[in-house]
């Protein structure tokens, strides 16, 4: 597999300045690694922040630039649609807590920073599901999957309902009631989440710092998707980053996790973290996180993840990239419900699939 | 066929482009010039990497299709071979729209002479394709039948030279007005119906990267029997116009206001009906030299 170090990306993000090194063909290959990892506007607010844009050629400069441009509109639009949200659950005085990406942008955090996604993620509590589902829909908002299979599906074994989205804005919804499917075996109590949450600008709710490392951990290592992995560690990285100011962060964020039934997920985060981007984890902690498997376990998951978190471009992949994306596929089912479950759900779909009922 | 790799010049971006489909390579070489072609150099950053080719070994063979790539992700489902080229020019549309926010894009053609560009905003239909290409066989400068490129800073209009693309009556109009226009193969059955291309001319081409200054802004309406007439259009409207036609207006956010507004600021904009190309290049002529 490529060495990290050898990633014109990696390379970059750990030092900066080595950029000033590159010719235009390093660059050539900087700008389409970064775009296709998805961390292109990352990179432009990096260089910016340590007084590079002004050094770089006219060419991968336009590239950057134009990123940030977009990135700067698409702040605004979150911004706006997270009101929007919030407005209609104040109807009923319902709370809710904000996750994954629109949670660092609206805490400010560095992951936020550069940070696109197509999705606003939202947990509200279990027991208000129905209430939440009747105030959106009368807001505007509507289901994308309509088929009664997957209605059933999502609102049976997921932690989550059916995605929503808005009628006109066309912006996509996803209302979660817990971190994890409820089939899976270590869905977590939500009830601490809810109690540790804390309140950020405009007053809305977000998990506590270790909370909200521990989802972005439990959605990279347990979700099964892999396009955006390195995007995702380096999310993680910066969260880990801004957080560890306070020293005493990783020992609550491994007791937290701990406590949560979560720490395998958060061991994978620090572990693969510090393999790729050099977090400044400390050693003690690192020490703890070898422990959580045997040799062989962590030989097999390197094998994976050390392929599958590459940035998602050619020039990074080896040949069995792909079986290493395909195995944390299937992981991912696998992990998310029991094969009794798993099995029929897939002969559904891949039937649906093939006889062109699929809901999209 | 073997893999070829262009690599194009097109300012203000450069391509790399594969493909294996001979169709595609028999219209780059007929309709982009030597001044497009990068030679040597291996130290080059492209804007776009771009391949067309057949998206799975099956369908080289079993009703062929073309893939088009952007850096190996395909954007769009595949087409029938025979549309492979205009694919490429489609997808080479889609890549500037998407990746470019340093410049304000506009839906328009943009001609010049003098040192004065007209700008074409052209609804689909509106005959501002045609209009263009007969400009330009009758010594206008070509920048663009597709974008107006706007600099954000000097609103300057820059050139994107690239082959004129013409829609079923249209080809055959312009191959009787202009006989001497080299056009590139005919494609048939593609969603926009039957498409050509004209090949721009050395002039043009020699000054791909010559800026030029807006002059008037024409809203062509191509209406077949009417009387020309050129009707003066508020700013306002204008403005607004040319941001619902705009590529990348929404993500420019105030900036795009700006620049829209102060673009129309000292020029004319017109409604210009027409149903005769030569008496439009007449009335054109006359339009630059007014001033």
């Amino acid at each position: 597999m490529t060495p990290p170090e050898d990633i014109l990306l990696i390379q970059a993000i750990r030092q900066p300045e080595k950029t000033l090194s590159f010719k235009l063909d390093g660059w050539d290959i900087l700008i389409r690694q970064a775009r296709s990892a998805g961390v292109l506007t990352r990179l432009g607010l990096l260089l910016s922040e340590h007084h590079l844009l002004n050094k770089i050629p006219q060419q991968p400069l336009n590239h950057l630039k134009s990123a940030i441009v977009y990135f700067e509109q698409f702040e605004y639009t979150v911004a706006w649609e997270i009101k929007q949200i919030q407005e209609v659950l104040n109807k009923q005085n319902i709370p809710f807590v904000l996750l994954k990406g629109a949670a660092y942008h609206q805490a400010k955090n560095k992951a936020g920073a550069g940070r696109v996604f197509s999705d606003i993620d939202i947990l509200v509590k279990r027991e208000q599901l129905g209430e939440v589902e009747k105030v959106f829909l009368t807001s505007g908002w509507l289901f994308d999957k309509t088929n009664s299979y997957d209605q059933d599906y999502y609102r049976k074994w997921m932690h989550e309902l059916p995605p929503l989205r808005h009628f006109k804005r066309g912006t996509s919804l996803d209302i979660h009631h817990n971190l994890v499917p409820l089939t899976s075996k270590v869905c977590p109590d939500v009830k601490k989440l809810w109690m540790q949450a804390e309140t950020v600008k405009g007053g809305i709710l977000v998990l506590s710092p270790a909370d909200r490392v521990i989802h972005s951990a439990v959605h990279l290592f347990y979700d099964g998707e892999y396009e955006h992995g390195f995007r995702d560690i380096s999310d993680i990285d910066l969260l880990l980053r801004e957080f560890s100011k306070d020293e005493k962060f990783w020992k609550s964020l491994i007791s937290r996790s701990t406590e949560l039934g979560l720490k395998e997920p958060v061991c994978y985060a620090l572990r693969y973290c510090y393999y790729f981007l050099k977090t400044p984890v400390p050693k003690d902690v690192l020490n703890l996180v070898v422990k959580q498997h045997g040799e062989i376990r962590w030989a097999i998951m390197d094998f994976l993840f050390k392929r599958a978190l590459l940035p998602n471009h050619s020039t990074c992949q080896d040949r069995w990239n792909d079986l290493a994306i395909f195995v944390l596929y299937i992981r991912g089912h696998l992990l998310r419900m029991p094969l009794y479950l798993l099995i029929p759900h897939l002969l559904r779909k891949g039937w649906m699939r093939l006889s062109g009922k699929a809901g999209h | 066929m073997p893999v070829q790799v262009y690599d194009l010049s097109i300012p203000p971006f450069q391509i790399r482009l594969e493909t294996d489909i001979s169709l595609v390579s028999d219209s780059i070489e007929k309709l982009y010039s030597k001044e497009n072609l990068l030679i040597g150099n291996e130290n080059q950053f492209f804007d776009f990497h771009i391949k067309v080719t057949t998206p799975t070994l099956y369908r080289k063979y079993f009703r062929p299709q073309a893939q088009f790539f952007s850096d190996g992700k395909a954007p769009f489902k595949p087409l029938p071979i025979s549309q492979a080229y205009p694919f490429f020019e489609w997808g080479l549309n889609w890549c500037i729209a998407s990746y470019t926010y340093q410049y304000l894009i506009l839906h328009a053609a943009v001609i010049e002479k003098n040192n004065q560009a007209i700008i074409l905003p052209g609804k689909p239909g509106a005959g501002k394709s045609t209009l263009c290409a007969a400009l330009v066989c009758s010594g206008w400068r070509l920048l663009s039948d597709e974008m107006a490129v706007i600099d954000l800073q000097t609103l300057e209009l820059l050139p994107v030279v690239r082959p004129v693309s013409l829609k079923n009556e249209s080809i055959e109009i312009i191959s009787e007005f202009a006989p001497d226009a080299e056009f590139g193969d005919t494609f048939f059955d593609t969603a926009k119906g039957v498409v050509s291309h004209l090949k721009p001319p050395e002039e043009s081409m020699k000054n791909n990267r010559r800026r030029a200054k807006a002059h008037t802004i024409i809203f062509p309406q191509f209406t077949s029997q009417a009387d020309m007439k050129l009707t003066k259009k508020s700013r306002a409207e204008t403005v607004l116009e040319l941001a619902r036609n705009s590529f990348n207006y929404s993500v420019l956010g105030q900036q795009g206001f700006d620049v829209l507004c102060e673009l129309v600021t000292e020029i004319n904009c017109f409604e210009f009906e027409y149903s005769s190309l030569d008496e439009a290049i007449k009335q054109f002529e006359t339009l630059i030299e007014k001033k």
